[in-house]
């Protein structure tokens, strides 16, 4: 147990490199599929044949394919498209385009679950589509799509270590290199796991917030 | 002022308006009355283009109502409608639901949106309601408030879909005093109700309605004291006809 605390002492500097671009990874990634799935699912509540069905298909396409093969492919396969991204730009885009997925069919079901009698009284006092959206349905819609949104938020902190297959050296890879460098395994990787569950923490209780905030209504 | 001429409307193959014509003057108030299922609901999602119709014309002093086109926003926002659960929005106060329209569709002033705001509640007597959000108001105050909401849009006319039937039967008296009072301010209204007492009293004239067409209409006297058709006969005999509307209590 000391040496724990001993190695912990020396790895900590390092490890915190890590955890700063976990979380640039995660915060960028949060927002990018954020701002992606509002937009797919906008697409799919137009009312719009062709895009709601664009979107569908998008989403099914994002779905099938493995985060890690999504980043493979935009930090190894784009370069051959004359699109050269460094190895944090491609971490994002990949997790956002990956995550805009599971964001879109969140935003859709609290878009969806809005009363009807709502978008009728926003309509007869001549509200268009957008004003409607955002006056009306989007406000009433946020309080049922926070709790899933934080659930995501915590996936996305857990899945931003996939970034560690492309070289982005966050909190894992950090982790990894120390270890086989320095062979203390048990140590590192202890420390690793409670600096991840540090962050979550926080995230966990935000969602139970957001939950009972929910209820309430 | 509304012109209905020959207006048919299906769903899916049941043909729910079976070629509809009415017309409503300015200033008048009209009653539409008959059984569950008749369409009446239809006629009035269908005057302000909530619902598409597939033959026949609605018009409103001359413009034609067409759920598609661009126009249809300026006709909703001269024809208001009121619904039967009242349809507030549940996340803003209840002055905010009645400046929603006049500050975000018809771009007004602010402090003139709010003046408006506050005044109009006043008129249908919860003017110490407005910062209160609908959940904490009781039907019949919610029904009022959104009573209000349409009227800030200084519609030509309004459209009341069962207005009180979602209501505890001591609240139901508030909320038809309040559009008895519109009615004699000279408000165009058109108005869906099994309050044949209120029909018979406010109305200028009645429509009865049964599947889908107009099976008698005209003063709303004569057709409830002395109905011509069997079936308007025959609808009538389920309800009181006359008699003191629902005892108003004082607009709180
Ligand atoms: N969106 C819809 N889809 C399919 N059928 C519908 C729809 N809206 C109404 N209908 C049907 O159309 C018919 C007329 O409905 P409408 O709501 O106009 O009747 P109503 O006279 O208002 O009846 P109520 O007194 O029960 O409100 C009913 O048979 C109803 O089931
Ligand atoms: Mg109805």
């Amino acid at each position: 147990m000391k040496g724990f605390w001993h190695d912990a002492a020396d790895f900590f500097p390092i490890l915190m490199n890590g955890v700063a671009l976990t979380i640039v990874v995660t915060i960028g990634s949060l927002l990018l599929s954020t701002v992606l799935g509002l937009i797919w699912a906008m697409m799919r509540v137009s009312g719009i044949k062709v895009l709601s069905m664009l979107s569908a298909s998008l989403i099914n396409v994002i779905r099938g394919i493995p985060i890690i093969v999504l980043l493979f492919y935009l930090y190894f396969v784009m370069p051959d498209l004359g699109v050269t991204l460094s190895a944090l730009q491609a971490a994002i885009l990949g997790l956002g385009i990956a995550y805009s997925a599971y964001q879109a069919e969140n935003f859709r079901a609290g878009i969806e679950a809005i009363d009807k009698g709502q978008i009728e009284a926003a309509q007869s006092i001549g509200m268009g589509w957008w004003l409607t959206m955002r006056r009306v349905v989007l406000p009433q819609a946020v309080r049922i799509v926070l709790p899933p949104y934080g659930n995501v938020m915590i996936m996305m902190l857990k899945d931003s270590s996939q970034a560690s297959t492309i070289t982005v050296a966050e909190l894992a890879l950090q982790g990894k290199l120390i270890a086989s460098s320095t062979f203390k395994n048990t140590s590192v990787f202890t420390l690793v796991a409670l600096m991840y569950l540090t962050m979550s923490i926080p995230l966990i209780l935000l969602v139970r917030h957001f939950e009972k905030r929910a209820g309430k209504r | 002022m509304i012109e209905l001429k020959d207006v048919h409307k299906s769903f899916g193959r049941v043909e729910v308006l079976k070629g509809i014509t009415a017309s409503v003057q300015k200033g008048e108030v009209v009653c539409i009355i008959g059984p569950s299922g008749s369409g009446k609901s239809t006629i009035l999602r269908c005057i302000n283009g909530l619902e598409s119709y597939d033959r026949g014309e609605i018009g409103i002093e001359g413009l034609k109502v067409d759920r598609d086109a661009p126009s249809i926003v300026n006709i909703r926002t001269q024809v208001s409608m009121v619904f039967q659960r009242f349809n507030l929005f549940p996340h803003r106060t209840a002055l905010e639901n009645v400046i929603e329209g006049p500050l975000f569709v018809k771009k007004e002033p602010r402090a003139q949106a709010f003046e408006r705001g506050r005044a109009l509640l006043a008129r249908v007597g919860l003017a110490e309601k407005a910062d209160v959000h609908p959940p904490q108001l009781s039907g019949g105050q919610q029904q009022r408030v959104a009573i209000a909401r349409a009227l800030a849009m200084q519609p030509k006319a309004i459209l009341f879909d069962e207005p009180t039937s979602a209501l505890d039967p001591e609240l139901v008296g508030e909320v038809l005093n309040v559009m008895q009072r519109l009615a004699s301010e000279g408000m165009t209204m058109v108005i869906v109700t099994h309050e044949i007492a209120f029909a018979r009293e406010v109305a200028d004239r009645l429509i009865f309605m049964r599947d889908g067409v107009v099976v008698e209409e005209g003063p709303a006297r004569q057709v409830i004291d002395n109905p011509q058709e069997a079936a308007t006969r025959a609808f009538l005999s389920h309800f009181h006809r006359t008699g003191a509307l629902p005892p108003a209590t004082t607009a709180s």
